[in-house]
């Protein structure tokens, strides 16, 4: 779905891109296209730089190099004011003096617009987030759920080209989070515009965006729609700040088609040219456990469960293999038996459950 | 029970330390001086009667009552003396406080925009004069303002004017010298507000569409209100009674009415006069402070 997206011209193609606070580079080369009518992600740890890159979007900070084009056009000319972008402020930005309409009123006030159509769409914005009866309150009298949504409408009451959202729900409890979230997708379909948020919050990643860009140091780790940056990470770093994962390191054999490990030969798919270091990744719920050794077919590792921890959904199992290391294996709690903690046990897998990777 | 007993007392007490502070510095010199602006003045020491004499008892608190009256005020309205001094200290403190916000406003601005280490540096420098005492500072402007003073050599020198100015004894140099010396006033409570203007809204109204100048109004001047009242009233109030520089720096034809009122204490020795003066001046200062407090607590209801 996300390859079809790619065909289609870049809304916002970011070219190069670097910029550094005294000396330390904050966003260091970094290239990226985001396409019309998509939810996409910045995601990385704190300080990678994702808070920097949205203001360059924002126009508050000027790249030290680099363009940036919307349409195909530079915008390094347009001040803040003049670019056709909302953002929704981390701390939300809500002005105390104003009430929630005034608030949702201001950036249109800027637009030459007739008082009967400004009350109009604020009304309809007022609407749209289930703020109506809350016009005539300030901000300081609203819960932070609250202020969240007059925030996010006074942003896109604008109808800009793109919303910028940086961390838009850090504030909101577990909960709220969860539920924010969905109506995040269900408005940005609704009203087609682009949305960039910026989150160090994997999971809310992966829900709300059809691609994500994988930050860490100010450049990009990889770009691709949820299920290929878990199911397909290009690095050990990005397999590792996506969900949990095994590492298995070994030499890549004959073909491509193995990986000689300290557990053995281990039957791998697209490992590269023989003779080079790669590990292998694998996904927790990727593995099963045996009791016996499995007959043919499938990759197996002998083990020693060391721990069990009940999730609920799931439970999370502990194996220590040969060589000290620990592996981590998902099951769904269905109703079969766990094995307890010391049982001697066999890790299995087919050849296609892992990714091999370079780096 | 007990303890939430003991909580509320300590509450209680917490509460009455300003009430009790009104009274003792506020209400009992004020009553003192509203006593006395009801008195008649008298060759005697005290220069006033009556005195309350307590070893007479309720005999004597009566004569002591039947001895009050208000001719101070009478006399206060009917001399147009004391009205055109009253006039004169409010259009003085009020073209001064409006001086005072033009000049102190785009100060405390700039201070508050500049780069956070200078900030400090900054303060201390608006706060720097108070090192030297108030008098010597005006005595200062006495030198600079006379006719062979600094100020007029500086704008002969530049061509300016021709021949020197007489500054000194005039309105003009009251102004200066209340100008300048009220400044710290109006500046400190007006950057303590800009400081801790929240950058990110003025973001947020350039990424709604408002051009910077625009925003300054929408958002900077607003938000600071509070300041300006602050600046306003520490800056307005005092003015009106301010004695000592019209006294050293303006002229004599007209006087402020803490001129008038040094006058009626000292020099005539009229201190029921000089009472009724001040406790006009107090209700005359105090009205839009309370009205300022009522608008304000209207709003805090409205929340
Ligand atoms: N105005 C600034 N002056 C100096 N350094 C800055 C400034 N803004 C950001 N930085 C630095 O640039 C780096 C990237 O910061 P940025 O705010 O973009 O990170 P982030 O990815 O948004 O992190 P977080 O998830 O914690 O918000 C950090 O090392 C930060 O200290
Ligand atoms: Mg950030």
């Amino acid at each position: 779905m996300a390859k079809t997206g790619h065909a289609a011209a870049a809304l916002i193609r970011i070219e190069a891109v670097s910029k550094s606070f005294g000396g330390i580079p904050a966003v260091d080369d970094l290239s990226l296209d985001i396409m019309d009518d998509e939810f996409f992600a910045l995601l990385g740890p704190s300080g990678c730089g994702k808070t920097t890159l949205l203001r360059m979007l924002a126009g508050f900070e000027v790249p030290d190099s680099g363009r940036i084009l919307l349409d195909g056009t530079d915008i390094a000319p347009l001040p803040p004011h003049r670019r056709p972008f909302n953002m929704m402020f981390q701390s939300y930005a809500l002005f105390p003096h104003l009430t929630v309409e005034g608030n949702v009123a201001f950036g249109l006030k800027q637009e030459n617009l007739s008082r009967d159509e400004i009350a109009g769409r604020v009304a309809e914005m007022l609407a749209l987030l289930r703020l109506q009866g809350m016009g005539a309150r300030k901000p300081d009298q609203l819960s932070g759920g609250q202020r969240q949504r007059v925030a996010l409408a006074r942003a896109l009451v604008k109808r800009p080209r793109l919303l910028l959202l940086d961390e838009p729900l850090a504030a909101l409890d577990k909960k709220l989070r969860a539920e924010t979230q969905f109506e995040l997708v269900a408005l940005q379909r609704k009203l087609r515009t682009t949305f960039v948020i910026v989150t160090h919050d994997q999971d809310e990643a992966m829900i709300v965006a059809g691609r994500i860009a994988v930050m860490n140091r100010g450049r990009l780790e990889q770009v691709g729609s949820p299920a290929e940056i878990y199911e397909r990470p290009k690095s050990r770093w990005v397999a590792g700040f996506i969900g949990d994962i095994n590492l298995l390191e070994g030499k890549v054999g004959k073909g491509g088609t193995t990986l000689d490990t300290v557990h053995g030969a281990i039957r791998v798919t697209n490992a590269g040219s023989a003779g080079t270091t790669a590990w292998l990744a694998l996904r927790p719920e990727k593995i099963a456990l045996a009791m016996k050794k499995p007959r043919s077919g499938r990759n197996a590792v002998p083990g020693v469960v060391t721990e069990i921890g009940y999730l609920g959904d799931i439970s999370l199992c502990k194996v220590r293999l040969a060589n000290g290391a620990v592996m981590q294996v998902s099951m769904p709690n269905s109703g079969a038996e766990l094995p307890s903690a010391g049982a001697k046990v066999w890790l299995v897998w087919p050849a296609t459950a892992g990714v091999v990777l370079k780096q | 029970m007990s303890s939430r007993g003991a909580q509320s007392w300590s509450q209680r007490a917490v509460l009455a330390a300003p009430y009790l502070w009104l009274v003792v510095f506020f209400l009992v010199p004020f009553a003192i001086v509203f006593k006395l602006s009801l008195s008649q003045t008298a060759v005697a020491q005290p220069p006033y009667v009556p005195l309350l004499d307590l070893g007479a008892g309720f005999a004597g608190l009566v004569d002591f009552l039947r001895g009050l009256g208000v001719e101070t005020y009478v006399l206060l309205f009917s001399d147009t003396l004391y009205l055109h001094a009253y006039f004169k200290s409010l259009i003085v403190a009020l073209v001064s406080t409006a001086i005072l916000l033009l000049i102190g406003f785009p100060m405390a601005y700039g201070m508050a925009r500049a780069p956070r280490r200078l900030q400090p540096l900054l303060v201390m420098l608006v706060v720097l004069p108070f090192w030297t005492s108030f008098l010597i500072r005006v005595y200062a402007w006495i030198n600079i303002l006379q006719r062979d003073g600094l100020l007029n050599s500086a704008l002969l020198q530049l061509r300016i004017i021709d021949t020197p100015v007489a500054w000194l004894a005039s309105d003009t140099a009251i102004f200066i010298g209340v100008v300048y010396s009220y400044l710290p006033f109006m500046v400190l409570p007006l950057y303590a507000r800009l400081e801790q203007l929240d950058r990110s809204l003025l973001e947020a109204a350039a990424d709604l569409g408002t051009p910077p100048w625009k925003t300054f109004w929408l958002v900077t001047v607003p938000l600071a209100l509070p300041g300006v009242a602050a600046g306003v009233l520490l800056s307005f109030i005092p003015i009106v009674g301010e004695f000592v520089i019209p006294d050293l720096l303006g002229g004599s034809d007209s006087q402020m009415i803490g001129q008038v009122l040094w006058v009626e204490f000292f020099a005539n020795k009229d201190w029921p006069v000089a009472a009724a003066i001040a406790t006009v001046l107090l209700a005359v200062l105090v009205i839009p402070i309370l009205l300022y407090e009522r608008a304000q607590r209207r709003a805090l209801e409205q929340r």
